[in-house]
């Protein structure tokens, strides 16, 4: 690479002065330096927002800090022994994974799906491809706002749907499961379209001789989908759960929207949708105001996120690892 | 090749200075305000204060100040944090901010965000004020005062005249107050009134008619509620409380309530929809129920008085917060708003009941009928037991604590919990609310 890079064209050795060139030394310095001004924008960037934020919340979560109190004594990690042995906490933690693996499971599938029948000859093609997309173009608030509206209990179009085919209302919000699947369906309602354009630009880029020699083989088109694209397609598929995992985890604005009224915060009366970065809000802002708690939630989020991350790349390594290394690039 | 080179770094150097510029900016904007050139006040409320004729007034009357109002209608869970935080930057919140009664607590326990108005003469207002909300604003060592009254929130039952006929009641508001001299009458009543099947519930939400009954029964006995006035947590020992649960669970037993979770989309839906009959009337909540059910149900609404003996709920501040750019204009300002003439200003247009004797001995009040609730006669209604408030003594983690009961409450509305189950979470979730 770096070998490219140096594209100047072969010139007959310069006439040598006793004094060197003043523009060698400026030379030198910007192949050694310039390519890490080039690349500095994002570390600096990232230093700001990224790193900074993240190394003050571990300092804030070592202290017991009242957002507005004076003064912030040092605990050590009164906090995170607190957070292990909180029953609430937890609970938020088993409601981010339950809605989580509801929304992912069926989006990815349902993304594949799609990307498969927008990778065939179709009439309109763009037009279709632009269209799966148009509910990530909208405000999740908005989103938010008009399912949790389509879900409410007792004027909400879902339950009159049910209605007529004769299953009694459900109450949406103080269900436990039913909230997970009302938020699960905002969710997918958002993300499919944008997975199917990711794994359609990746079907893409699969040769299509592939599948001619299949065909000649016999292969079907399912048999084809099976053992050509989905393991071709895997790196993508990993890149997909890798985001779907940390949005997934993240999941704030749908439940918070879902439930309205006093401290909708909570998720419901028995906390049934309430996530952990709702958790994370209930506790750091109102009505608690414990800055250091609610840090220290964000920490163990940040740690189950990395931790639910491998692990999933452990499971979609372990899943056809032959095929991948046959196409390892 | 040199040329290539210097034009690489004139564009690195370029792509620099362009970012240092960016960053820098934004610093900017934001202390121009010249010395001599029109003020902006920015006053951040919730809900319904009513104050827009006021602002025009003195504006008018002061031509170099210019005030914005921010947050109207909106919900007091999403405006507390917000000005928390605000506190807590050390910038971004108005320039006079409102503060709820039950929240007015956790900012006077760090007083050094607002402005001491002792030190500006407020000191001379203390006769504008009934007592006990003149001591609200107050410190605990008496030597700061943060906050100027608003409001009182008086009590009253408003009820569907519509339904109430449906239901083969009575609809004088006269007729409707003697049904209900006490909780278990108001019970009773609706329970003829379920038994009619209307289509509508009798109440709106257990929440909100607890929150009632444990303010009233707490004014009645020993003044405070979830905190004694020496700041333990008495939520499972202090009567008011289990008295105002009990009565509840007996409204939820009935079957009376409809379940709306207070200040929730169904809940403003089921307004508009006339899915109920009765919800406890603080006099503030005539403005919020004027907007919720809109002008479609005007003439539909009257009020009686309350079950029980009186009762205070809710009722508001007014405060300067320290970051204030314009704090002496901010100050005199908030003394304008809640002078009795700007109380009364506000009552007239949105219904908050003032703060201030003068303001309730004023024939403006006292005379006056709303017209959106069958012309009733609210100066009499509200202003009349006014002056005879009992205040209820709020601890520190009072708003933590009180959800924590209230949702418990709910629980069993919901049918989630049995009424034991519920009371039991109440007591054990509250203290750890308190803890936090």
């Amino acid at each position: 690479m770096a070998v490219q890079l140096d594209a100047r064209p072969p010139v007959a050795p310069a006439p040598r002065h006793s004094r060197p060139v003043p523009g060698a030394r400026l030379s030198r310095f910007d192949t050694k330096y310039s390519p890490y001004l080039y690349i500095a924008p994002f570390f600096l960037l990232f230093g700001v927002f990224g790193a900074y934020p993240l190394a003050y919340t571990f300092w804030v979560s070592l202290h017991d800090w009242d957002l507005l109190g004076a003064e912030h004594p040092f605990i050590g990690l009164d906090n995170y022994s607190q957070l292990l042995a909180d029953p609430d906490f937890w609970h938020s933690v088993v409601n981010t994974l339950g809605i989580f693996v509801i929304s992912t499971i069926p989006q990815l599938l349902a993304a594949l799906w799609l990307a498969n029948l927008l990778n065939r000859q179709l009439r309109a093609r763009t037009t279709w491809r632009m269209a799966v997309l148009v509910p990530n173009v909208t405000s999740t608030a908005a989103v938010a706002i008009v399912f949790a509206v389509l879900f409410g209990r007792d004027f909400g179009m879902i339950n009159w749907l049910l209605d007529h085919v004769g299953v009694s209302a459900i109450d949406w919000k103080a269900n436990r499961f039913a909230a997970w699947t009302a938020i699960s369906t905002m969710v997918d309602w958002r993300w499919t379209g944008y997975n199917a354009l990711i794994f359609l630009a990746a079907m893409q880029a699969i040769p299509r001789d592939l599948y001619e020699s299949a065909s000649i083989d016999g292969a079907g088109r399912s048999r084809q989908f099976w053992s050509i694209t989905v393991p071709l397609l895997k790196p993508t598929i990993i890149f997909a759960v890798i985001i779907s995992t940390i949005g997934g985890l993240q999941l704030f604005t749908e439940p918070r929207m879902f439930n309205s009224g006093t401290n909708a915060i909570r998720g419901g009366p028995l906390r049934e949708s309430q996530t952990v970065t709702m958790y994370m809000f209930e506790n750091a802002f109102a009505p608690h105001y414990n800055f250091g708690y609610g840090s220290a939630i964000a920490w163990l989020l940040f740690a189950l996120i990395a931790v639910v991350a491998a692990i999933n790349v452990l499971l979609l390594r372990r899943l056809g690892g032959g095929a991948h290394k046959e196409v390892s690039r | 090749m040199l040329t290539f080179t210097r034009r690489r770094l004139a564009a690195v150097a370029l792509v620099a200075a362009t970012a240092l510029l960016g960053t820098t900016g934004c610093g900017g904007g934001d202390d121009e305000a010249a010395a001599d050139g029109p003020v902006t006040l920015t006053v951040d409320v919730f809900g319904q204060f009513g104050y827009a004729d006021l602002y025009q007034e003195y504006m008018a009357s002061h031509p170099g100040v210019k005030i914005v109002e921010r947050g109207t209608g909106s919900n007091l869970d999403e405006y507390s944090p917000k000005l928390t935080q605000w506190l807590a930057a050390g910038k971004g919140a108005g320039d006079v901010v409102a503060i709820e009664e039950g929240l007015l607590v956790e900012y006077k326990a760090n007083p050094q965000n607002f402005v001491n108005l002792l030190d500006h003469g407020a000191a001379d207002l203390k006769g504008n004020f009934l007592d006990w909300k003149w001591n609200q604003g107050l410190t605990a060592d008496g030597k700061q005062l943060i906050g100027l009254g608003t409001d009182v929130g008086g009590m009253a039952m408003c009820y569907r005249k519509d339904l109430f006929a449906k239901a083969g009641l009575p609809t004088d508001r006269e007729a409707v107050s003697k049904l209900w001299p006490t909780w278990t009458d108001y019970v009773k009543v609706g329970e003829q009134f379920t038994a009619k099947k209307t289509g509508a519930a009798f109440l709106d939400a257990a929440t909100n008619t607890f929150n009632t009954i444990l303010l009233q029964t707490a004014g009645n006995t020993s003044g405070y509620s979830y905190y004694d006035t020496d700041n333990n947590l008495v939520v499972g020992s202090n009567p008011a409380v289990r008295q105002a649960y009990d009565t509840t669970m007996d409204i939820i037993d009935s079957g009376l309530s409809g379940k709306y979770g207070s200040w929730s989309e169904e809940w403003v839906s089921a307004f508009k929809q006339s899915k109920f009959a009765t919800i406890a009337c603080p006099a503030w909540m005539t403005g919020v129920i004027e907007g919720n059910a809109g002008p479609g149900a005007k003439g539909k609404w009257d009020i009686a008085q309350i079950p029980g003996d009186g009762g205070n709920w809710g009722g508001s501040f007014l405060a300067v917060p320290k970051q204030s750019k314009h704090q002496a204009e901010a100050i005199e300002l908030a003394k304008f708003l809640t002078s009795a003439k700007g109380q009364i200003g506000a009552f007239k247009l949105k219904g908050p009941l003032p703060s201030s004797p003068q303001a309730l001995a004023d024939p403006a009040i006292v005379d006056s009928k709303n017209a959106y609730f069958s012309e009733a006669p609210v100066g009499k209604i509200f202003a009349e037991g006014a002056k005879n408030l009992k205040p209820v003594y709020m601890g520190p983690k009072n708003q933590a604590v009180r959800t924590e009961v209230e949702n418990a409450v709910r629980t069993v509305e919901l049918g989630k919990r049995s009424p034991q189950q519920g009371w039991t979470d109440a007591v054990s979730n509250a203290e750890k609310a308190a803890a936090k």
